[in-house]
């Protein structure tokens, strides 16, 4: 009896230490990632069962949290980091090259950042319901020059990424023209909201007909509620870039499963769950594994985008001109 | 022995000016015309207004510079003298208790044994809402009987009571005075209440209040400004 | 003196965290960094904005707050209880119940179309104002009605048997009444509108509509330019101060003398015009602030079924934050019932959220892992946040306690506690538990500091109606709204029953 009592214990104890020694790897996401709808939890899932170890999200900001605790901060990755924010992510010091090989990246663009890892893209475009646009602008000009009565709905480029995208669309499609471009979709924009939620919000309610969002979109509708009534409209002009990334910070306590995660984020594993699981294109995927309401998408030809650098330096113009413009 | 030394209480507008002594035991009135300034007396001698200048003494001791909760003095005030959402029982209660605890058994019998005394008997679960404004007048007169202090002030609290009612309270007043050997205070404008009540009057007029003379010697050879006074309410 | 010394403690922790969360920035800063001419654009165009919100919400909240004060009907309380309904929702949801009915395919216009008359169009300063006053009218519809109930029937009844007309009333009773509380109900809302955001963008049209939260913003969150966010932070509260001096300045201190306690009859107003003119007032408040509720009701309650165990444990998240913050706010307004504790308290509607959650994780970093922080963190802030409301609605009514009744407790004798628990918090259970439920309801409702204290297993039901929005799932998102919708209205009107029920009589 005794003896039983000890292996009892003895077996509770071992359980215990080994719960105590299992690593924790600190992965700071964006807040919509750890949602049952996100793809915080699948993430967390598939990774878990090849490292033997604890993955824990703490959802909330990226790098205006990471800044603020400097070289005490808790992540070991980060992941869902925009372009616009790169450049005073690597200037920070606090991030490390990612050691991850990217030849099976499949992006429209080379890339070849040795810090920052892509895991999926999609690119700006304008959403609207072919049942109330049975055709839609065929080109940026074609949008410009639409009657004043097509209304469209923005977000703001000082508080959403996506906002910021569009203005840095209209100055890679318009260059020194961009104000005037401005000008002429001014009357169109019923209003610039804070955030995509809103907008988005705003365009199912049917408010409005179009809405900036993402190329892929339309995926979620196709895929989630068996609607093809949503699309984007394709501008031979070209459409913006937009892509999410993942680093590793330089002050990791879990250096080693650190570096495995950043090589999940390109394995076939996480590349296959991303599109349905983040509604976005994977970064390293062929086209012919993408789920089935993927490939129907339509996707521009051309791409557009500005490196870190350029964009730095045009970004507070093509702000402001959208502003000026705008406040007419 | 109440003493108001040399004593000088700010008005809105000007300063009240007493140098007067009343014993235990008397029933005082102060009569004048309105704004002489009798609630600032009662109101200077309760501790709620402060002396610019003077003492204020009872017994030999300074209560000049003592809170208002220090001064062996219980106040009834022109109205607000109960709480309204509290039962009779509950309110006279904090003049044995101010720590605000349930009556007990003993505590029950003094309320009862007051209420009987003011005419209010069976009434202590009643709330004041429920009672007539003289019945109230004697719920707050139970009270002072149970607080049980040398020195009552009343600051006109049956002003608007009938002539008869008010009569009656009066004579309550003059047996809750007696059986605890205060001296009481009272603040009123009708002569003819001071006339039946009291055993000395206090004339407050044009920032002095002139000491106290015996109610018959006051009203058989009145101060030329009382009889401008009485002359103007006519 | 212990109660000194409670209001004292209560007031510096009041102080520490309005401007402490400041100072952290700012230190960390280094200093104030200067602002660009957009910012003073933003600062004019916000203080307009505020400016015209809060006398609209004042102005009309006079004729409203009067008719349903003086009519009897049936369902009168339930509309007093939904009237308040706009203030506790949270803003995307009210913005999009706005919009529904306002908007180019709302219902308004498709009324305008229907009579083949011209469309409105909601963008622009008016759609700012129009969303404000919606927030806002049924605060200052209440804080009037709150008074007016507060006046002893002795002066209508006065008024009635000395037949004085509708502007000697107006002159006796409502003047001074209005004199009383519409300066500091003002001054509440001004303040309010002083840190929109994300209703001032959506339906402001564009980038006319710039508002002070939004620059700090777009410093603290793209630019991390903390010197310019503390900048505007501090510039922020400097104007919600100035409000709140003149607001004290012009608002005398006169009341009203102690009530008997009984049931207000009215004798004016009993003409045909006049019931007609408080019918019209009474009927076109409902619609407009019940209307687009009810948009909002209807596009949850497909969304209903779609609440899955996450949404439903951030409810239960959501009502644990609710009564903590309840409590606390109410535990610090009572000490600070005052006119020197209603100022101070006035920062903390004042101060930018983004400032206050930054400053906060900046304090608590060095001691405690600010995700074990989330909730209760949550809590602190929601309670600071509610603490300006339950001022507001609690001090007038404390003045008259001690007014009335202040020297009939020295005269007893009592002691603090015996004062408190039989006197105070009877007296004021009217005011504290309407002052109750709207702070559960704000706390309910309210995002705080969350977007750097987040916990991936302790959300709160707000939170995840945004993350449902930011996964596409809009109808869960509208469906996770209607709950909130639905909990706070319960809390709110649990607290505010529970206040005038058998209220101190």
């Amino acid at each position: 009896m005794r003896s039983l009592t000890f292996t009892v214990a003895a077996g509770c104890l071992s359980a215990g230490l080994a719960m105590a020694e299992t690593p924790v790897l600190t992965v700071y996401a964006p807040d919509y990632f750890v949602s049952e709808w996100g793809p915080g939890p699948k993430i967390e899932e598939l990774f878990e069962a090849r490292c033997a170890c604890d993955l824990q999200f703490k959802p909330g900001d990226l790098l205006p949290r990471i800044l603020l605790e400097g070289d005490r901060t808790e992540a070991d990755v980060v992941i869902g980091l925009n372009t616009d924010v790169t450049k005073k992510a690597r200037e920070s010091g606090l991030f490390a090259p990612h050691g991850v090989d990217l030849s099976p990246l499949t992006l429209p663009l080379e890339w070849t950042d040795e810090v920052f890892l892509p895991f999926n893209y999609g690119h700006t475009a304008f959403v609207y319901d072919t049942t109330r646009i049975d055709t839609p602008p065929a080109s940026f000009d074609a949008l410009l020059d639409a009657p004043d009565d097509l209304r469209l709905v923005i977000q703001d480029p000082r508080s959403s990424i996506s906002g910021l995208a569009l203005v840095l669309w209209v100055q890679a499609v318009y260059g020194d023209g961009a104000e005037a471009a401005w000008d002429k979709l001014a009357p169109k924009i019923v209003t610039a909201t804070k955030g995509w939620s809103e907008s988005y919000g705003m365009f199912t309610d049917g408010e409005v007909d179009m809405v900036l969002s993402y190329t892929t979109s339309p995926a979620y509708h196709i895929i989630a509620e068996g609607d093809e009534t949503k699309k984007a409209a394709i501008f031979p002009e070209g459409h913006y870039f937009m892509v999410e990334l993942a680093a590793k910070l330089a002050g990791t306590d879990q250096p080693e499963l650190a570096d495995q995660f950043m090589s999940f984020v390109l394995s076939e594993d996480f590349q296959g769950m991303i599109a349905t699981g983040n509604w976005s294109i994977p970064a390293a995927l062929s086209q012919d594994k993408w789920p089935e309401g993927f490939q129907k998408l339509d996707l521009p030809e051309k791409v557009l985008f500005y490196t870190e650098d350029e964009a730095a330096e045009l970004r507070a113009e093509a702000v402001e001109a959208w502003r000026r413009a705008l406040s007419r | 022995m109440l003493r108001l030394e040399d004593l000088q209480v700010a008005m809105d507008a000007s300063a009240l000016k007493v140098d007067l002594a009343l014993p235990p035991g008397r029933r005082v009135a102060l009569l004048g015309p309105s704004g002489a300034g009798k609630s600032t007396l009662l109101d200077a001698i309760a501790g709620f207004r402060v002396a610019t200048q003077g003492r204020i003494l009872w017994q030999g001791r300074d209560l000049t510079q003592s809170r208002p909760d220090a001064r062996p003095v219980s106040i009834l005030f022109q109205d607000s003298n109960l709480f309204p959402h509290l039962t009779l029982a509950r309110n006279l209660c904090l003049a044995l208790h101010p720590d605000g605890r349930r009556p007990d058994d003993e505590a029950n019998a003094r309320i009862e044994g007051a209420l009987r005394r003011v005419g209010l008997e069976g009434m202590a679960d009643r709330k004041p809402g429920t009672l007539s404004g003289g019945q109230q007048g004697r719920a707050a007169l139970a009270r002072v009987l149970l607080m049980a202090r040398p020195v009552i002030l009343l600051d006109e609290p049956f002003a608007a009571l009938g002539p008869a009612l008010k009569r009656e309270m009066l004579d309550l007043v003059r047996e809750v005075g007696e059986s605890l050997a205060a001296l009481v205070v009272m603040v009123t404008h009708d002569p003819r209440d001071a006339a039946g009540w009291a055993q000395d009057v206090v004339f407050v007029a044009e920032g002095v209040a002139h000491p106290p003379v015996p109610t018959d010697r006051f009203f058989g050879d009145p101060p030329q400004a009382f009889r401008d006074y009485i002359g103007e309410i006519g | 003196m212990a109660a000194r010394a409670l209001a004292v403690s209560a007031a510096l922790a009041l102080a520490f965290l309005t401007l402490g969360p400041v100072a952290v920035v700012l230190a960390r800063a280094g200093g104030f960094a200067t602002l660009g001419p957009g910012d003073w654009q933003a600062v004019r165009f916000t203080l307009w904005q505020a400016l015209l919100s809060a006398s609209f919400s004042v102005v009309l909240a006079v004729p409203v707050a009067k008719a349903l004060a003086r009519r009897r009907f049936v369902g009168r309380a339930l509309l007093v209880t939904l009237l308040g309904a706009p203030f506790i929702l949270p803003v995307i949801v009210a913005v999009m119940g706005l919009i529904a009915v306002f908007g180019q395919a709302g219902l308004v216009n498709a009324g305008l179309t229907a009579l083949g008359l011209p469309t409105i169009d909601i963008y622009g300063v008016h759609g700012v104002v129009l969303a404000h006053v919606f927030f806002n009218l049924p605060l200052a519809v209440r804080m009037l009605f709150s008074a007016w109930q507060a006046v002893p029937a002795e002066h209508f009844r006065l008024a009635a048997s000395l037949g004085l007309g509708v502007q000697a009333q107006w002159r006796v009773i409502d003047g001074p009444l209005m004199v009383r509380v519409l300066p500091g109900a003002f001054t509440v809302i001004f303040v309010i509108c002083l840190t929109s955001f994300a209703v001032a963008l959506t339906l402001g049209g564009g980038p006319r509509a710039t508002t002070v939260e939004l620059a700090i913003y777009q410093a603290m969150r793209f630019e991390f330019d903390l010197g310019r966010a503390a900048a505007l932070a501090v510039l922020q509260l400097a104007l919600a101060l100035a409000a709140g001096l003149v607001a004290l300045r012009v608002s005398g201190q006169s009341g009203f003398g102690a009530g008997r306690d009984r049931e207000v009859p009215r004798w004016d107003g009993q003409g045909a015009l006049p019931r007609l003119w408080d019918g019209a007032w009474i009927l076109l408040a409902a619609l407009f602030l019940l209307v687009p509720l009810l948009t909002a009701v209807m596009r949850g309650v497909p969304g209903l079924l779609l609440l899955g165990p996450d949404t439903l444990r951030a409810a239960g998240h959501s009502l644990m934050v609710a009564l903590g913050s309840t409590a606390l706010c109410m535990a610090w307004a009572l000490p600070l019932a005052s006119r020197r504790g209603e100022l101070l308290a006035l920062p903390a509607i004042a101060i930018s959220p983004l400032v206050l959650g930054t400053g906060l994780f900046l304090i608590v970093r060095p001691f405690m892992n600010p995700f074990d922080m989330a909730l209760p963190v949550t809590g602190l802030v929601n309670a600071l946040m509610a603490l300006p409301f339950a001022l507001r609605i609690l001090r007038p009514e404390a003045e008259t306690v001690v007014r009335d009744y202040g020297r009939l407790r020295t005269t007893l004798r009592m002691t603090p506690l015996a004062w408190l628990r039989l006197v105070w918090l009877p007296r004021l259970r009217r005011p504290m538990g309407f002052a109750a439920g709207l702070t559960a309801a704000l706390a309910m409702g309210d995002l705080g500091v969350i977007a750097l204290f987040a916990d991936p297993d302790r959300t709160t039901l707000p939170l995840q109606v945004y993350r449902l929005m930011g996964s596409y799932q809009m109808e869960a998102a509208a469906g996770a709204a209607l709950l909130l919708l639905m909990l706070s209205l319960s809390l709110f009107w649990l607290f505010d029953r529970g206040g005038r029920v058998n209220a101190a009589t």
